[in-house]
């Protein structure tokens, strides 16, 4: 999995790209845990996301709820699989996806 | 019906999820279904790669069989390890808040929603987990 940022101030976009599951979801942990001090607003760029499991949807999670306390988190161009995996699961209703 | 073993650890799964993956497409398996049957392996392949040999190294295999005719894809995992039934777990309520959601157990319920039969079966000291899909 590739991850690119893009910060502007308080606002981070990520992009990812490739599969975010057990092996690749410690890579997205770590930068998130690196990178957001000071970050309101953060947006998660999935366009190039080919790939989800439940160890990526834990790290999303993890980020959603850290981020509603002190600004948010926005998913972006989410494709229809992925998707498939957002609904399946519930995350499709705590999540804010565009 | 093919058949790989592996060890029971997170680095094997990229090795088990290209076996999958090549046998979804040999069963030329449409590719809107590869991805949650994929993920499905992969949440009950970590899960024995976590959880079945807690103080020891050992071994996962899984075996794919695909019938053209009623193109039904059977998945099985078997590992020697501590029994241990993925399926007895109650599913976690995903309608709960953010706030309130626990995470564990999100896998076995999603691996579930994909495939269409799951049963599970200890036998001569081997957890066997089969899944069916028709794809």
């Amino acid at each position: 999995m590739t991850i690119t940022n893009e910060r502007n101030n308080e606002q981070l976009t990520i992009a990812l790209e490739g599969r975010l599951d057990t092996t690749t979801a410690p890579q997205l942990e770590k930068f998130l845990s690196e990178n957001t001090d000071g970050i309101k607003d953060m947006v998660l760029d999935l366009e190039k996301l080919e790939y989800i499991s439940s160890a990526g949807l834990r790290v999303i999670l993890g980020a959603h709820k850290q981020m509603s306390k002190i600004g948010s988190l926005k998913l972006i161009n989410v494709c229809d699989e992925v998707m498939e995996v957002f609904d399946m699961t519930g995350f499709t209703d705590i999540l804010d996806i565009e | 019906m093919t058949e790989k073993v592996f060890a029971a650890n997170d680095e094997a799964l990229n090795d088990v999820l290209a076996f999958a993956e090549e046998e979804l497409e040999k069963a030329e398996c449409p590719m809107k279904a590869v991805m949650p049957i994929t993920v499905a392996l992969e949440e009950v392949f970590v899960n024995v790669a976590h959880y079945a040999y807690p103080d020891s190294t050992g071994e996962v295999s899984l075996s794919i069989d695909f019938d053209s005719e009623s193109r039904r894809m059977t998945f099985q995992m078997t590992d020697s390890g501590i029994p241990f039934d993925p399926l007895a777990k109650p599913d976690p309520d995903i309608t709960l808040s953010a706030e309130e959601r626990q995470i564990g157990g999100l896998g076995i319920f999603m691996m579930k929603m994909t495939m269409d039969e799951v049963s599970y079966v200890y036998q001569d000291g081997k957890n066997i987990l089969t899944m069916k899909k028709s794809i």
